[in-house]
């Protein structure tokens, strides 16, 4: 038994080492063969690296634009329009919260000296707000707590403004019309502005100023953008459910006066539409890789037809009909997992590119290479078992008078 | 195994060998009754061998001498166990061959018949050694008693100095005798060549047949299937098989 399984293990190595002589005597051949494995394979493996890295960097962007916070809209009711600064202070106030910060959104004409621009995207935020965004700071300081009690005119603008109205001059200290109200530039946004979920909806802004100032000018005493930032530890969902009985309550339970959005369930969202897209694609790739293997069929039926004199032979000196259809097999098998190494390398030196190219992160899957290794060799034993049957059943008369 | 050579090298066995088997009917060493076989083509039947009985003895050097056509072909197919006849007994080495199936007679090509052909038949991407070697491989020998054996069977033929080349690099002779070091190798019971000298001039086939000579002295059981007569007469006993029959054609007192 342990003598059978001996031979049975030196004839396959032999078959390994026919076989590769074959595969490499044949080199133009046996390239052409693997071709679509290779860039089915190649196809497979760029698709879902490039979407991973893709999805990891929007992930992290999400996770910039606020993981661990809520954001809610608040269209209000015919009582209410919005939330006074008194019911922020609640909504602070709440375990579950960190902090509160409102955004106070509107456009300006802004003018310095003799130029001006229209539509000029300002926002009004508080103190709290940069004690949470201290990197958007690239110079001066931020907004404070005095700021936004005193109302003072003070701003904080982004290098768009510098470009357009502080032109070979220090802007700090400078000031800048908002509207007919001067405010002095106390602060430089660093050139990437905010990432705030909010603010980004509204158009990166510009020029922010104290949130009480915002709400003077423009006349409005409530606020009907807000961001919640959570308590360490806080799950996002419960943290959803809590705010909401808190902001019915402050509504008169009234319906449809707010609207809160969680980014980890966008988040969720679009991470499973991706997910999606990627099998999708996959899927459609992966008929390359079928096509590979009528490519890898159609080459071992020829070689089998080409090599039967040989295989004749083979059954004359005592090959057993496994071993015949195990070194064709074996064939097979080599050529479309030597396809798929190929094309696992074409596949990531791609996606690395694109990565490069879209500015995405570039990350190795496992599972892409797992998955691309696999099915070349599932491939290799699928469409080489007819071939390697068809070689084993040739009568060795036959097969030796044909030559 | 490589005992089992070493001593059968030694001491080769002859029909005196008091260890052989008695020649009776039931036990001869090689024992052909009755063999029939048909093909069908088309509608018909051809009837390729008729009532063919044969009998060697360990040691024999026989010919089968037969023009094309004549059925000795199929003959030798039966003979090399690569056919089963349609009717009758064959026996070889004690075994009955018709009760055998597929695997079985790959296993019995493998250790009792050592193959020569017309063409040679190497592998071309092989060299003489991995050549020889080749039916060491199906029989399941570890890589370093297969090179031993083999470069002992490409000496014994006189190719000591050729085993690492190509068969394109190799004359018709030479190539015939790496064919002959390969049937060798796996040391057989019986040699059956295929009209070994078919291929090549006749002052090569001269050598080969030389060589089957001193095989055969050496205790070797060779078959040889040919159609020419000045290359059957080399054997020590000739039979005729024409349209199927084969007949009894008495030692080589024509040679």
């Amino acid at each position: 038994m342990l003598d059978s399984l001996r031979s049975t293990f030196i004839m396959l190595g032999e078959c390994v080492k026919m076989s590769l002589s074959n595969i490499l005597g044949n080199r133009v051949r046996s390239f052409l063969t693997v071709l679509g494995i290779l860039i089915g394979v190649a196809a497979v493996i760029a698709l879902i690296t490039t979407v991973n890295g893709f999805s990891g960097s929007l992930s992290s962007s999400f996770s910039a634009m606020g993981a661990g916070t809520l954001t809610v809209t608040v269209t209000g009711s015919d009582l209410k329009s919005g939330l006074s600064t008194d019911d922020l202070a609640t909504l602070a106030a709440m375990d579950i919260v960190d902090g509160v910060t409102p955004s106070v959104a509107m456009n300006a004409r802004v003018s310095r000296g003799g130029s001006y621009k229209t539509g000029i995207s300002v926002s009004g935020k508080n103190g709290y707000y940069f004690t949470r965004n201290a990197d958007l700071l690239s110079r001066g300081r931020a907004i404070n707590f005095t700021d936004e009690d005193n109302m003072t005119q003070v701003c904080i603008i982004s290098t768009d403004m510098v470009e357009e109205f502080f032109y070979g001059v220090d802007p700090i200290g400078e000031n800048l019309y908002i509207g007919s109200i001067p405010f002095m530039v106390v602060g430089l946004m660093t050139e990437e502005g905010s990432s705030n979920i909010s603010d980004l909806m509204s158009g990166s802004p510009d020029i922010l100023i104290p949130y009480t100032t915002a709400l003077k000018l423009n006349s409005a005493n409530v606020v009907t953008s807000f961001t919640v930032y959570l308590a360490p530890g806080i799950d996002s969902e419960t943290a959803t459910d809590q705010l909401e009985a808190e902001l019915d309550a402050m509504f008169s339970y009234e319906e449809d006066c707010f609207e809160i959005m969680n980014m980890s369930s966008i988040e969720d969202t679009m991470q499973n539409m991706l997910n999606m897209v990627s099998a999708l694609l996959a899927g459609i790739a992966s008929i390359a890789l079928i096509v590979g293997g009528i490519g890898i069929m159609n080459m071992m039926l020829t070689t089998v037809t080409e090599r039967t004199t040989e295989i004749g032979l083979k059954k004359a000196l005592g090959a057993l009909p496994w071993q015949i259809q195990a070194q064709f097999l074996i064939e097979s098998f080599l050529l479309s997992v030597i396809g798929g190494a190929l094309g696992i390398l074409l596949g990531l030196t791609l996606s690395l590119i694109l990565s490069r190219v879209m500015g995405t992160s570039f990350v190795i899957s496992t599972f892409a290479i797992v998955l691309g290794a696999g099915f070349s060799a599932a491939v290799g034993i699928i469409f080489g078992w007819a071939p390697a049957r068809k070689a084993s059943k040739l009568n060795p008369i036959d097969a030796l008078r044909s030559a | 195994m490589s005992m089992k050579l070493f001593k059968r090298r030694g001491s080769p066995p002859s029909p005196a060998d008091p260890t052989a088997q008695a020649p009776d009917a039931q036990s001869a060493f090689f024992r052909m009754e009755k063999i029939n076989k048909f093909y069908q083509m088309g509608e018909e039947q051809a009837h390729i061998l008729k009532d063919v009985d044969l009998a060697l003895e360990r040691g024999e050097y026989l010919s089968v001498l037969g023009p094309s056509g004549s059925g000795k072909s199929t003959l030798m197919n039966i003979i090399g166990c690569l056919d089963v006849a349609n009717s009758g007994r064959y026996t070889l080495d004690g075994q009955v061959i018709e009760d055998l199936g597929e695997g079985e007679l790959a296993r019995i090509r493998s250790r009792e018949i050592g193959f020569i052909f017309q063409n040679s038949q190497l592998l071309p991407r092989l060299n003489a050694q991995k050549n020889v070697e080749l039916p060491l491989i199906y029989a399941g020998v570890p890589p370093k008693e297969r090179r031993r054996r083999a470069r002992e069977m490409l000496e014994r033929v006189g190719l000591s100095d050729r085993m690492g080349h190509y068969p394109n690099q190799l004359s018709g002779g030479q190539q015939q005798r790496v064919a002959i070091a390969r049937a060798l190798v796996g040391n057989p019971t019986l040699l059956l060549a295929d009209e070994p000298t078919g291929a090549l001039d006749q002052k090569t086939g001269r050598q080969v047949m030389g060589l089957f000579r001193e095989l055969n002295d050496e205790g070797r059981t060779i078959i040889m299937i040919t159609h020419d007569m000045n290359i059957a007469k080399n054997a020590r006993r000739v039979v005729h098989i024409i349209d199927g029959i084969l007949t009894e054609g008495g030692g080589t007192a024509d040679a």
